[in-house]
């Protein structure tokens, strides 16, 4: 009984965060379309609902409608996989993003590392659809993919490493008391911007959306996929993107401190504020989506293991002197 | 207590039949995806007995990194043709007797391992009384990599680096006759280098130097 209680209380929980994530990945495909076609002079969805609000919601009938299709040459359990690998992982990692001092589903001593772990695994669901599909191009993004998301991880966790040398704990709530006095995105300015640019590559987005380069590859590994499963690789997508956002404004916008400790700002909850930086981050992402040409494949290995692991392993050796020669190193 | 035997039974249960799985299954790629299964659950352990470092460490390195390029290679070589050769090729038994030396000698290795144990009481003990002292995981483990063996930690990182030197330097070749672009030389380029007016003369054409 005891054991049926806690399942209860955990799942309500679980349902109270991702019913927000899913339902805000749908409205940030709305607003990603609405920043991209503004840029370009262009309205965007405005027809359905006010301002176009329910396009999202228009766009899911029409998926869930639609017929699947499995190629007959398929490797037909992989196929199905793929898909519900990338969403589960992209949905699993909000366990841990803290929207307040006690609003965590799971407060881990390692939570960074979790967070880390798991988009590094999202490069499967990618690698099994194109490899199932059994046809050339989804295998040709598959295998662009998994390099590009290797290389840029790296550049990714040694950013991570500059951070934690600043707070001394791998615990994400921890990270951002560590903030208080300062954002980090003030001193560790060049690491935001590095993190920005391989959060890009690491979730696929323009100007680094080799994978699925449509006048390269077709749709690169989604091209065999139909209807719900096509749904799910793409809600996957944008629940990875939330999910960078988020762990951007963690890492260097101070996660769900007000930027100002003064009265007004203090009565806005911790989760609001959270909620905005990831949003100006989503926007960041978008602007770049439209005004950014692609890279070219050779350009995008060039930057992530030729300038960005270089500067970001020299920034760790300058941040740890600098709190080692000032005596700022955080104690345990 | 229950809820945590049975998710022990479930996870090596996991590990071993997937660890089978991938010496057994005819689609090397279908292995690979085993071995990762493989992994997960190991690292899934690793969690429960209360080190999550090294359980996170496990999920980022192993299947991460490593098994990406494993995957990799298995897919880029297609091995999954010559599925199922080891069984039924006729000169197999040319493998056995390697094979079954091999996993005797690390069957009699695991057994030193863990019997060393018994001649060490005092380790058990050490280990457990950083846990309850308040300190997390990832402090002790890095207090004792950084004091204690220092040297050994270092000497083991100079060995994967060169391991890495050596690997760039074996498969490394220059190509010939291969163009490259030099970017630097492309963002620097002005107007004046790029473009030329010409005056032609009607009929005549242009001759341009390339």
């Amino acid at each position: 009984m005891e054991y049926l209680n806690i399942i209860f209380q955990e799942s309500y929980k679980i349902l109270f965060l991702l019913v927000p994530v899913l339902v805000s990945v749908a409205m940030i495909v709305w607003l990603d379309r609405r920043v991209w076609a503004f840029v370009q002079k262009r309205q965007g969805p405005n027809v359905v609902g006010p301002f176009g609000l329910l396009q999202s919601l228009a766009d899911a009938l029409k998926y869930i409608f639609k017929e699947i299709i499995i190629p007959a040459s398929s490797n037909k359990v992989i196929f199905i996989l793929a898909p519900i690998i990338t969403m589960t992982l992209a949905l699993i990692a909000w366990a841990v993003i803290p929207f307040g001092v006690e609003q965590v589903l799971a407060d881990i001593n390692v939570g960074i590392l979790y967070i880390f772990a798991v988009s590094s695994l999202g490069v499967y669901g990618i690698i099994m659809g194109g490899w199932a599909s059994n046809s050339k191009y989804p295998f040709l993004g598959a295998i662009r993919s998994a390099a590009q998301m290797v290389s840029y991880e790296v550049s990714i966790g040694i950013i991570i490493i500059n951070v934690l040398l600043c707070v001394g704990s791998l615990n994400l709530n921890d990270i951002v008391v560590a903030q208080k006095e300062m954002w980090f995105v003030i001193p560790l300015f060049p690491m935001f911007v590095i993190f920005f640019i391989s959060a890009l590559a690491e979730t696929n987005r323009p100007p680094f959306d080799l994978p699925e380069a449509e006048a390269e590859l077709v749709a690169g590994y989604q091209t065999e996929y139909s209807g719900m499963m096509y749904a799910m690789f793409w809600l996957g997508e944008y629940a990875n993107i939330l999910l960078m956002c988020a762990l951007g404004s963690i890492l260097f916008l101070g996660g769900w401190l007000s930027p100002i400790d003064l009265y007004p700002f203090n009565l806005i909850p911790g989760a609001l504020w959270l909620i905005f930086k990831i949003l100006f981050l989503f926007i960041l992402f978008a602007l770049v989506k439209a005004i950014v040409p692609r890279y070219r494949y050779d350009q995008l290995m060039r930057l992530g293991w030729k300038i960005f692991l270089p500067l970001s392993l020299t920034y760790v050796v300058l941040t740890a002197s600098y709190l080692f020669y000032f005596n700022l190193l955080p104690t345990i | 207590m229950i809820a945590h035997a049975i998710f022990f039974y479930v996870f090596s249960v996991i590990a071993v039949v997937s660890a089978i799985m991938v010496t057994v299954s005819k689609n090397t790629v279908h292995s690979v995806f085993f071995l990762i299964l493989d992994f997960i659950s190991i690292s899934c352990l690793f969690i429960m007995i209360g080190a999550e470092f090294l359980g996170m460490i496990m999920l980022i390195v192993y299947v991460g990194a490593v098994a990406v390029l494993f995957l990799f290679v298995v897919m880029m070589l297609n091995v999954a043709q010559q599925k199922n050769q080891w069984f039924v090729s006729k000169d197999s038994s040319k493998h056995i007797p390697i094979g079954l030396l091999i996993s005797v000698i690390i069957f009699f290795e695991l057994i030193i391992v863990i019997g060393g144990w018994k001649y060490k009481p005092d380790l058990f003990n050490s280990t457990k009384s950083s846990l309850e002292n308040g300190v997390s995981n990832t402090h002790s483990l890095g207090q004792v990599l950084y004091t204690d063996y220092i040297h050994v930690f270092q000497i083991s990182g100079m060995i994967l680096l060169i391991a890495m030197i050596g690997a760039i330097v074996l498969t490394f070749r220059q190509r010939e006759g291969v163009k490259k672009q030099s970017y630097l030389k492309q963002i620097s380029r002005e107007r004046t280098e790029g473009v030329e007016v010409l005056e032609v003369a009607s009929n005549k054409g242009v001759k341009i130097d390339d």
